[in-house]
Protein backbone atom coordinates (compact mmCIF):
# COMPACT_ATOMS: atom_id res chain seq x y z
CA UNK A 1 0.00 0.00 0.00
CA UNK A 2 2.70 2.61 1.31
CA UNK A 3 4.73 1.35 -2.06
CA UNK A 4 1.87 2.60 -4.03
CA UNK A 5 1.08 5.77 -2.83
CA UNK A 6 4.94 6.39 -3.27
CA UNK A 7 4.55 5.67 -7.01
CA UNK A 8 1.83 7.77 -7.26
CA UNK A 9 3.66 10.90 -5.86
CA UNK A 10 6.51 10.72 -7.62
CA UNK A 11 4.78 9.94 -10.72
CA UNK A 12 2.41 13.19 -9.60
CA UNK A 13 5.64 15.18 -9.27
CA UNK A 14 6.93 14.39 -12.49
CA UNK A 15 3.72 15.75 -14.48
CA UNK A 16 3.98 19.01 -12.23
CA UNK A 17 7.38 19.43 -13.58
CA UNK A 18 6.82 18.93 -16.71
CA UNK A 19 3.97 21.13 -16.92
CA UNK A 20 6.02 23.93 -14.90
CA UNK A 21 8.32 23.32 -17.53
CA UNK A 22 5.87 23.32 -20.24
CA UNK A 23 4.50 26.91 -18.86
CA UNK A 24 8.07 28.42 -18.23
CA UNK A 25 8.70 27.63 -22.20
CA UNK A 26 5.26 28.48 -23.22
CA UNK A 27 6.27 31.74 -25.45
CA UNK A 28 7.39 29.96 -28.17
CA UNK A 29 5.22 27.47 -28.30
CA UNK A 30 1.68 28.10 -29.38
CA UNK A 31 -0.95 29.96 -27.45
CA UNK A 32 -3.89 28.24 -26.23
CA UNK A 33 -6.66 29.44 -27.99
CA UNK A 34 -8.35 31.92 -26.11
CA UNK A 35 -9.53 35.59 -25.46
CA UNK A 36 -7.77 37.67 -28.63
CA UNK A 37 -5.14 39.44 -27.28
CA UNK A 38 -5.86 43.45 -26.78
CA UNK A 39 -4.64 45.92 -29.65
CA UNK A 40 -2.69 48.06 -28.30
CA UNK A 41 -2.14 51.37 -30.21
CA UNK A 42 0.62 53.45 -29.71
CA UNK A 43 -1.05 57.14 -28.08
CA UNK A 44 -1.19 59.94 -31.45
CA UNK A 45 0.30 62.71 -29.58
CA UNK A 46 3.72 62.52 -26.88
CA UNK A 47 6.61 60.42 -26.94
CA UNK A 48 5.77 58.82 -23.47
CA UNK A 49 3.04 58.47 -21.02
CA UNK A 50 3.44 60.48 -17.41
CA UNK A 51 4.62 57.25 -15.98
CA UNK A 52 6.42 54.07 -17.65
CA UNK A 53 4.28 51.89 -19.42
CA UNK A 54 4.65 49.14 -17.01
CA UNK A 55 3.34 51.30 -13.68
CA UNK A 56 0.80 52.97 -15.74
CA UNK A 57 -0.99 49.60 -16.75
CA UNK A 58 -0.76 47.92 -13.12
CA UNK A 59 -1.46 51.68 -11.32
CA UNK A 60 -3.44 54.24 -13.65
CA UNK A 61 -6.39 53.21 -11.77
CA UNK A 62 -5.43 54.50 -8.50
CA UNK A 63 -3.65 57.54 -9.74
CA UNK A 64 -6.44 58.46 -11.97
CA UNK A 65 -8.96 57.60 -8.46
CA UNK A 66 -6.21 60.51 -6.87
CA UNK A 67 -6.64 62.98 -8.82
CA UNK A 68 -10.53 62.76 -9.60
CA UNK A 69 -11.36 63.80 -6.01
CA UNK A 70 -8.77 66.43 -6.11
CA UNK A 71 -10.55 67.72 -8.93
CA UNK A 72 -13.98 67.49 -8.05
CA UNK A 73 -13.76 68.27 -4.44
CA UNK A 74 -11.25 70.80 -4.31
CA UNK A 75 -11.06 72.05 -8.25
CA UNK A 76 -7.30 71.18 -8.76
CA UNK A 77 -7.28 70.86 -12.51
CA UNK A 78 -3.65 70.13 -12.97
CA UNK A 79 -2.89 68.10 -16.36
CA UNK A 80 -1.02 65.10 -15.12
CA UNK A 81 -3.06 61.73 -14.44
CA UNK A 82 -5.84 63.86 -15.54
CA UNK A 83 -8.41 61.72 -17.33
CA UNK A 84 -9.21 64.08 -19.82
CA UNK A 85 -5.46 64.19 -20.71
CA UNK A 86 -5.16 60.44 -21.29
CA UNK A 87 -7.92 60.44 -23.26
CA UNK A 88 -6.25 64.09 -25.45
CA UNK A 89 -3.44 61.62 -26.39
CA UNK A 90 -5.00 58.23 -26.19
CA UNK A 91 -8.05 58.86 -28.82
CA UNK A 92 -7.49 56.65 -32.01
CA UNK A 93 -7.36 58.11 -34.86
CA UNK A 94 -9.75 56.11 -36.59
CA UNK A 95 -12.85 56.91 -34.24
CA UNK A 96 -11.34 59.65 -32.33
CA UNK A 97 -12.14 58.58 -29.15
CA UNK A 98 -10.57 55.89 -26.43
CA UNK A 99 -13.93 53.55 -26.44
CA UNK A 100 -16.24 53.84 -29.20
CA UNK A 101 -15.12 50.14 -31.04
CA UNK A 102 -13.45 47.14 -29.95
CA UNK A 103 -10.25 48.16 -30.76
CA UNK A 104 -9.79 51.32 -28.72
CA UNK A 105 -7.46 52.12 -25.77
CA UNK A 106 -9.59 51.43 -23.40
CA UNK A 107 -11.80 49.01 -24.43
CA UNK A 108 -9.43 46.89 -25.86
CA UNK A 109 -7.58 45.94 -22.91
CA UNK A 110 -10.29 46.48 -20.44
CA UNK A 111 -12.76 44.07 -21.90
CA UNK A 112 -9.62 41.44 -22.52
CA UNK A 113 -9.40 41.78 -19.37
CA UNK A 114 -12.86 41.18 -18.51
CA UNK A 115 -12.74 44.47 -16.00
CA UNK A 116 -15.95 46.65 -16.79
CA UNK A 117 -15.44 50.42 -16.49
CA UNK A 118 -18.22 53.04 -15.81
CA UNK A 119 -15.65 56.13 -16.34
CA UNK A 120 -17.59 56.73 -19.68
CA UNK A 121 -21.31 56.77 -19.06
CA UNK A 122 -20.61 59.91 -17.60
CA UNK A 123 -17.06 61.05 -19.34
CA UNK A 124 -17.18 62.03 -22.82
CA UNK A 125 -14.64 59.36 -24.83
CA UNK A 126 -13.60 62.00 -27.10
CA UNK A 127 -10.85 65.00 -26.68
CA UNK A 128 -12.36 68.47 -26.74
CA UNK A 129 -12.79 69.34 -30.65
CA UNK A 130 -11.63 67.03 -33.51
CA UNK A 131 -8.32 65.53 -33.05
CA UNK A 132 -6.50 68.21 -35.61
CA UNK A 133 -8.29 71.30 -34.86
CA UNK A 134 -7.58 70.81 -30.60
CA UNK A 135 -5.11 73.30 -29.92
CA UNK A 136 -3.31 70.39 -27.89
CA UNK A 137 -2.91 68.08 -31.25
CA UNK A 138 -1.95 70.55 -33.27
CA UNK A 139 1.51 70.44 -33.07
CA UNK A 140 1.75 66.78 -33.53
CA UNK A 141 -1.05 66.28 -36.24
CA UNK A 142 2.14 66.05 -38.74
CA UNK A 143 3.33 63.04 -37.27
CA UNK A 144 0.13 61.13 -38.22
CA UNK A 145 1.93 58.96 -41.17
CA UNK A 146 4.43 58.00 -38.41
CA UNK A 147 2.32 56.44 -35.87
CA UNK A 148 -0.20 55.28 -38.22
CA UNK A 149 2.98 52.88 -39.25
CA UNK A 150 4.18 51.71 -36.10
CA UNK A 151 0.53 51.45 -34.50
CA UNK A 152 -1.10 48.46 -33.48
CA UNK A 153 1.53 46.64 -31.63
CA UNK A 154 -0.03 43.34 -30.19
CA UNK A 155 0.93 42.91 -26.57
CA UNK A 156 3.40 40.17 -25.61
CA UNK A 157 1.96 37.92 -23.32
CA UNK A 158 4.45 38.17 -20.13
CA UNK A 159 2.96 41.93 -20.24
CA UNK A 160 -0.41 40.66 -20.25
CA UNK A 161 0.15 38.49 -17.69
CA UNK A 162 2.10 41.05 -15.73
CA UNK A 163 -1.00 43.15 -15.90
CA UNK A 164 -3.62 40.06 -14.69
CA UNK A 165 -0.79 39.55 -11.12
CA UNK B 1 -9.67 90.92 -0.24
CA UNK B 2 -8.41 90.94 3.15
CA UNK B 3 -4.93 90.45 1.66
CA UNK B 4 -4.98 93.10 -0.93
CA UNK B 5 -6.21 95.90 1.77
CA UNK B 6 -3.33 94.94 4.25
CA UNK B 7 -0.34 95.12 1.56
CA UNK B 8 -1.40 98.56 0.27
CA UNK B 9 -1.82 99.51 4.10
CA UNK B 10 0.79 98.17 6.31
CA UNK B 11 3.87 97.48 3.85
CA UNK B 12 5.83 100.24 3.44
CA UNK B 13 6.87 100.31 0.04
CA UNK B 14 10.18 99.12 -0.47
CA UNK B 15 12.10 99.97 -3.84
CA UNK B 16 11.69 96.73 -5.17
CA UNK B 17 8.38 96.71 -4.25
CA UNK B 18 7.99 100.26 -6.81
CA UNK B 19 10.08 98.62 -9.59
CA UNK B 20 7.49 95.28 -9.38
CA UNK B 21 4.47 97.99 -9.30
CA UNK B 22 5.75 100.48 -12.33
CA UNK B 23 6.50 96.86 -14.21
CA UNK B 24 2.92 95.95 -13.81
CA UNK B 25 1.33 99.05 -14.65
CA UNK B 26 3.16 98.84 -17.61
CA UNK B 27 2.76 95.30 -18.95
CA UNK B 28 -1.06 95.58 -17.57
CA UNK B 29 -2.62 92.96 -19.94
CA UNK B 30 -0.57 90.70 -19.65
CA UNK B 31 3.63 89.44 -17.80
CA UNK B 32 5.65 88.18 -20.56
CA UNK B 33 7.78 85.39 -19.21
CA UNK B 34 9.49 83.57 -22.58
CA UNK B 35 8.56 84.33 -26.09
CA UNK B 36 4.99 83.30 -26.81
CA UNK B 37 4.26 82.75 -23.36
CA UNK B 38 1.91 85.30 -21.16
CA UNK B 39 0.88 85.34 -18.04
CA UNK B 40 -2.27 86.66 -17.93
CA UNK B 41 -3.81 87.90 -15.08
CA UNK B 42 -7.14 87.23 -14.91
CA UNK B 43 -10.03 88.27 -12.24
CA UNK B 44 -9.55 85.30 -9.51
CA UNK B 45 -7.47 82.84 -11.89
CA UNK B 46 -5.37 80.94 -9.56
CA UNK B 47 -2.59 78.47 -10.47
CA UNK B 48 -4.11 75.49 -11.53
CA UNK B 49 -2.24 72.85 -8.72
CA UNK B 50 -3.89 75.79 -6.09
CA UNK B 51 -7.63 74.04 -4.55
CA UNK B 52 -10.53 76.13 -4.24
CA UNK B 53 -10.18 78.86 -1.58
CA UNK B 54 -12.91 80.12 1.07
CA UNK B 55 -11.57 83.36 0.51
CA UNK B 56 -13.50 83.56 -2.64
CA UNK B 57 -17.41 83.51 -2.60
CA UNK B 58 -18.73 83.11 -6.42
CA UNK B 59 -22.41 85.10 -6.17
CA UNK B 60 -24.29 86.33 -9.11
CA UNK B 61 -26.73 88.98 -9.32
CA UNK B 62 -30.31 88.69 -11.20
CA UNK B 63 -31.67 91.85 -12.09
CA UNK B 64 -35.24 91.45 -12.64
CA UNK B 65 -35.98 94.41 -14.47
CA UNK B 66 -33.62 94.35 -17.22
CA UNK B 67 -34.50 90.41 -17.97
CA UNK B 68 -36.93 90.44 -20.97
CA UNK B 69 -39.97 88.89 -21.37
CA UNK B 70 -39.31 86.11 -24.12
CA UNK B 71 -35.88 85.90 -23.98
CA UNK B 72 -34.04 82.95 -22.84
CA UNK B 73 -30.48 83.11 -24.01
CA UNK B 74 -29.27 82.15 -20.78
CA UNK B 75 -31.07 78.81 -20.60
CA UNK B 76 -29.59 77.88 -23.92
CA UNK B 77 -25.97 79.23 -23.44
CA UNK B 78 -25.94 76.97 -20.29
CA UNK B 79 -27.62 73.90 -22.03
CA UNK B 80 -24.72 74.70 -24.66
CA UNK B 81 -21.84 75.22 -22.34
CA UNK B 82 -22.62 72.12 -20.14
CA UNK B 83 -23.95 69.88 -22.87
CA UNK B 84 -27.61 69.33 -21.56
CA UNK B 85 -30.62 68.94 -24.41
CA UNK B 86 -33.08 71.70 -24.22
CA UNK B 87 -36.29 70.43 -22.26
CA UNK B 88 -38.11 71.33 -26.06
CA UNK B 89 -36.04 68.85 -27.91
CA UNK B 90 -35.77 65.91 -25.36
CA UNK B 91 -37.96 62.49 -25.65
CA UNK B 92 -39.18 63.35 -22.05
CA UNK B 93 -39.84 67.09 -21.22
CA UNK B 94 -41.27 66.54 -17.74
CA UNK B 95 -38.10 64.26 -16.89
CA UNK B 96 -35.55 66.17 -18.93
CA UNK B 97 -32.72 67.90 -16.75
CA UNK B 98 -32.95 71.27 -16.44
CA UNK B 99 -29.99 73.65 -14.97
CA UNK B 100 -31.58 76.71 -15.55
CA UNK B 101 -35.08 77.72 -15.87
CA UNK B 102 -36.46 80.92 -17.31
CA UNK B 103 -39.60 82.01 -15.75
CA UNK B 104 -42.28 84.71 -16.35
CA UNK B 105 -44.94 85.27 -13.43
CA UNK B 106 -47.90 87.14 -13.03
CA UNK B 107 -49.10 88.66 -9.81
CA UNK B 108 -52.85 87.63 -10.20
CA UNK B 109 -53.92 90.80 -8.32
CA UNK B 110 -52.13 93.23 -10.03
CA UNK B 111 -51.09 91.99 -13.32
CA UNK B 112 -47.61 93.11 -12.43
CA UNK B 113 -45.24 90.48 -14.45
CA UNK B 114 -41.75 89.58 -13.72
CA UNK B 115 -38.97 87.71 -15.47
CA UNK B 116 -36.10 85.69 -13.75
CA UNK B 117 -33.74 83.06 -14.50
CA UNK B 118 -34.12 80.49 -11.27
CA UNK B 119 -31.45 77.90 -10.90
CA UNK B 120 -28.98 76.78 -7.83
CA UNK B 121 -29.07 79.45 -5.68
CA UNK B 122 -25.78 77.82 -4.33
CA UNK B 123 -26.66 78.36 -0.64
CA UNK B 124 -23.93 78.90 2.02
CA UNK B 125 -26.34 76.46 4.22
CA UNK B 126 -27.36 74.10 1.65
CA UNK B 127 -30.07 71.55 2.98
CA UNK B 128 -29.63 69.06 -0.05
CA UNK B 129 -25.87 69.02 1.65
CA UNK B 130 -27.42 68.44 4.52
CA UNK B 131 -29.84 65.55 3.31
CA UNK B 132 -27.29 63.60 1.29
CA UNK B 133 -26.40 60.14 2.51
CA UNK B 134 -23.30 59.58 0.78
CA UNK B 135 -22.11 62.68 1.04
CA UNK B 136 -21.80 63.38 -2.74
CA UNK B 137 -23.51 66.83 -2.42
CA UNK B 138 -21.08 68.59 -1.20
CA UNK B 139 -19.91 72.54 -1.22
CA UNK B 140 -16.86 73.45 -2.64
CA UNK B 141 -14.31 76.18 -0.13
CA UNK B 142 -15.58 78.67 -2.60
CA UNK B 143 -19.29 78.22 -1.94
CA UNK B 144 -20.01 76.24 -5.14
CA UNK B 145 -22.68 73.30 -4.67
CA UNK B 146 -21.91 70.55 -6.86
CA UNK B 147 -22.42 67.38 -6.68
CA UNK B 148 -19.88 64.42 -6.92
CA UNK B 149 -21.05 62.14 -9.58
CA UNK B 150 -18.92 59.11 -8.30
CA UNK B 151 -20.64 58.70 -4.67
CA UNK B 152 -24.24 59.86 -6.20
CA UNK B 153 -26.17 56.66 -5.69
CA UNK B 154 -28.93 58.82 -7.27
CA UNK B 155 -31.76 58.34 -4.43
CA UNK B 156 -32.53 62.04 -4.92
CA UNK B 157 -33.04 63.49 -1.83
CA UNK B 158 -31.40 66.46 -2.20
CA UNK B 159 -34.29 67.11 -4.78
CA UNK B 160 -36.82 66.83 -2.82
CA UNK B 161 -34.84 69.13 -0.06
CA UNK B 162 -34.02 71.59 -2.47
CA UNK B 163 -36.14 74.83 -2.13
CA UNK B 164 -35.93 76.00 -5.20
CA UNK B 165 -36.10 72.58 -7.54
CA UNK B 166 -32.62 73.26 -8.84
CA UNK B 167 -31.76 69.84 -9.23
CA UNK B 168 -32.57 66.92 -11.60
CA UNK B 169 -31.73 63.00 -12.54
CA UNK B 170 -30.66 62.00 -15.69
CA UNK B 171 -33.16 59.38 -16.90
CA UNK B 172 -31.28 58.24 -19.91
CA UNK B 173 -28.13 56.79 -20.87
CA UNK B 174 -26.24 60.06 -22.67
CA UNK B 175 -23.99 58.15 -24.73
CA UNK B 176 -20.74 60.02 -25.39
CA UNK B 177 -22.70 63.22 -25.49
CA UNK B 178 -21.60 64.68 -23.24
CA UNK B 179 -18.73 67.82 -23.18
CA UNK B 180 -15.18 66.77 -22.41
CA UNK B 181 -14.96 69.51 -19.57
CA UNK B 182 -18.33 68.66 -18.13
CA UNK B 183 -19.15 65.10 -17.17
CA UNK B 184 -22.79 63.78 -16.53
CA UNK B 185 -24.41 60.76 -16.83
CA UNK B 186 -26.88 58.06 -15.78
CA UNK B 187 -28.70 57.49 -12.40
CA UNK B 188 -27.09 60.60 -11.29
CA UNK B 189 -28.39 64.41 -9.98
CA UNK B 190 -27.38 67.48 -11.34
CA UNK B 191 -27.47 71.23 -11.23
CA UNK B 192 -26.19 74.71 -12.07
CA UNK B 193 -22.27 74.54 -11.32
CA UNK B 194 -21.76 77.89 -11.60
CA UNK B 195 -19.95 76.73 -14.79
CA UNK B 196 -16.98 75.58 -12.65
CA UNK B 197 -15.16 74.48 -15.70
CA UNK B 198 -15.10 78.32 -16.49
CA UNK B 199 -14.27 79.61 -12.89
CA UNK B 200 -11.35 77.30 -12.39
CA UNK B 201 -10.20 77.64 -16.22
CA UNK B 202 -9.87 81.85 -14.89
CA UNK B 203 -13.13 82.85 -16.72
CA UNK B 204 -14.19 84.50 -13.81
CA UNK B 205 -17.70 84.45 -15.21
CA UNK B 206 -20.37 81.65 -16.32
CA UNK B 207 -21.71 80.97 -19.48
CA UNK B 208 -25.26 82.85 -19.13
CA UNK B 209 -23.84 85.94 -17.54
CA UNK B 210 -21.70 85.61 -21.00
CA UNK B 211 -25.23 85.05 -22.88
CA UNK B 212 -26.92 88.15 -21.40
CA UNK B 213 -24.56 90.02 -21.54
CA UNK B 214 -24.25 89.80 -25.67
CA UNK B 215 -28.10 89.81 -25.84
CA UNK B 216 -27.65 93.36 -24.35
CA UNK B 217 -29.58 92.53 -21.28
CA UNK B 218 -27.18 92.59 -18.85
CA UNK B 219 -29.75 91.81 -16.08
CA UNK B 220 -26.53 89.27 -14.78
CA UNK B 221 -23.46 89.57 -12.68
CA UNK B 222 -21.58 87.29 -11.40
CA UNK B 223 -18.13 87.49 -9.41
CA UNK B 224 -16.62 87.27 -6.17
CA UNK B 225 -19.13 88.49 -3.27
CA UNK B 226 -16.20 88.59 -1.01
CA UNK B 227 -13.80 91.20 -3.14
CA UNK B 228 -15.95 94.27 -2.17
CA UNK B 229 -14.06 95.69 -5.50
CA UNK B 230 -15.77 93.21 -7.59
CA UNK B 231 -18.52 94.48 -9.72
CA UNK B 232 -20.99 92.14 -8.17
CA UNK B 233 -20.35 93.85 -4.58
CA UNK B 234 -20.53 97.06 -6.03
CA UNK B 235 -24.00 96.46 -7.43
CA UNK B 236 -24.55 94.80 -4.69
CA UNK B 237 -23.98 97.40 -2.26
CA UNK B 238 -26.07 99.78 -4.70
CA UNK B 239 -29.29 97.94 -5.77
CA UNK B 240 -31.55 96.52 -2.91
CA UNK B 241 -31.61 92.83 -3.49
CA UNK B 242 -33.57 89.84 -1.93
CA UNK B 243 -33.04 86.32 -1.80
CA UNK B 244 -35.82 84.18 -2.93
CA UNK B 245 -37.59 82.30 0.53
CA UNK B 246 -34.79 84.28 2.81
CA UNK B 247 -37.49 82.90 5.57
CA UNK B 248 -35.15 79.85 5.64
CA UNK B 249 -31.83 81.71 6.48
CA UNK B 250 -29.74 79.83 3.34
CA UNK B 251 -27.84 82.75 2.81
CA UNK B 252 -28.31 81.96 -1.46
CA UNK B 253 -25.19 82.82 -3.72
CA UNK B 254 -27.80 84.24 -6.08
CA UNK B 255 -29.72 87.47 -4.87
CA UNK B 256 -32.17 89.45 -7.16
CA UNK B 257 -33.02 92.70 -7.96
CA UNK B 258 -36.84 94.07 -8.41
CA UNK B 259 -38.39 91.06 -7.50
S1 LIG C 1 -30.43 75.86 -4.35
FE1 LIG C 1 -30.95 73.73 -3.95
S2 LIG C 1 -29.37 72.55 -5.02
FE2 LIG C 1 -28.59 74.66 -4.85
S3 LIG C 1 -27.37 74.67 -2.95
FE3 LIG C 1 -29.45 75.35 -2.37
S4 LIG C 1 -30.50 73.45 -1.77
FE4 LIG C 1 -28.67 72.83 -2.89
S1 LIG D 1 -29.18 61.86 -5.31
FE1 LIG D 1 -26.94 61.79 -5.08
S2 LIG D 1 -26.35 63.86 -4.42
FE2 LIG D 1 -28.59 63.70 -4.13
S3 LIG D 1 -28.85 63.05 -2.00
FE3 LIG D 1 -28.81 61.16 -3.22
S4 LIG D 1 -26.63 60.51 -3.26
FE4 LIG D 1 -26.69 62.67 -2.53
Amino acid sequence: MAGKIKRLLALGAVVLTTAALAWAGSDDQPKASGAPKPVITKAVKGEQCVEPNDFMRRNHMKVLLHHRDETVLEGVRTKKYSLKECINCHASEKTGSVAASKDDFCVSCHSYAAVKIDCFDCHSTKPQGSMAMHPLNAETAHYAHKLAAQANSKVSAEEMAGIAQ
Amino acid sequence: MNNMKSMSDDTPSSPERRRFISVATVTAAGVTLAPGVMLIDVAHGRPEEQAASNAVRWGMLVDATKCASGCDECVSACSTENGWTPVAESAHPKQAPQWIRKLELQDPLTQAETNLPMMCQHCEEPPCVDVCPTGASFKRADGIVLVNRHTCIGCRYCMMACPYKARSLVHEPLNDTQKPDVPRGIGCVEACTFCVQKVDRGDGTTACVEACTASGHNALVFGDMNDPESEISKRLRELPTKQVRADLNLNLGVRYHGI
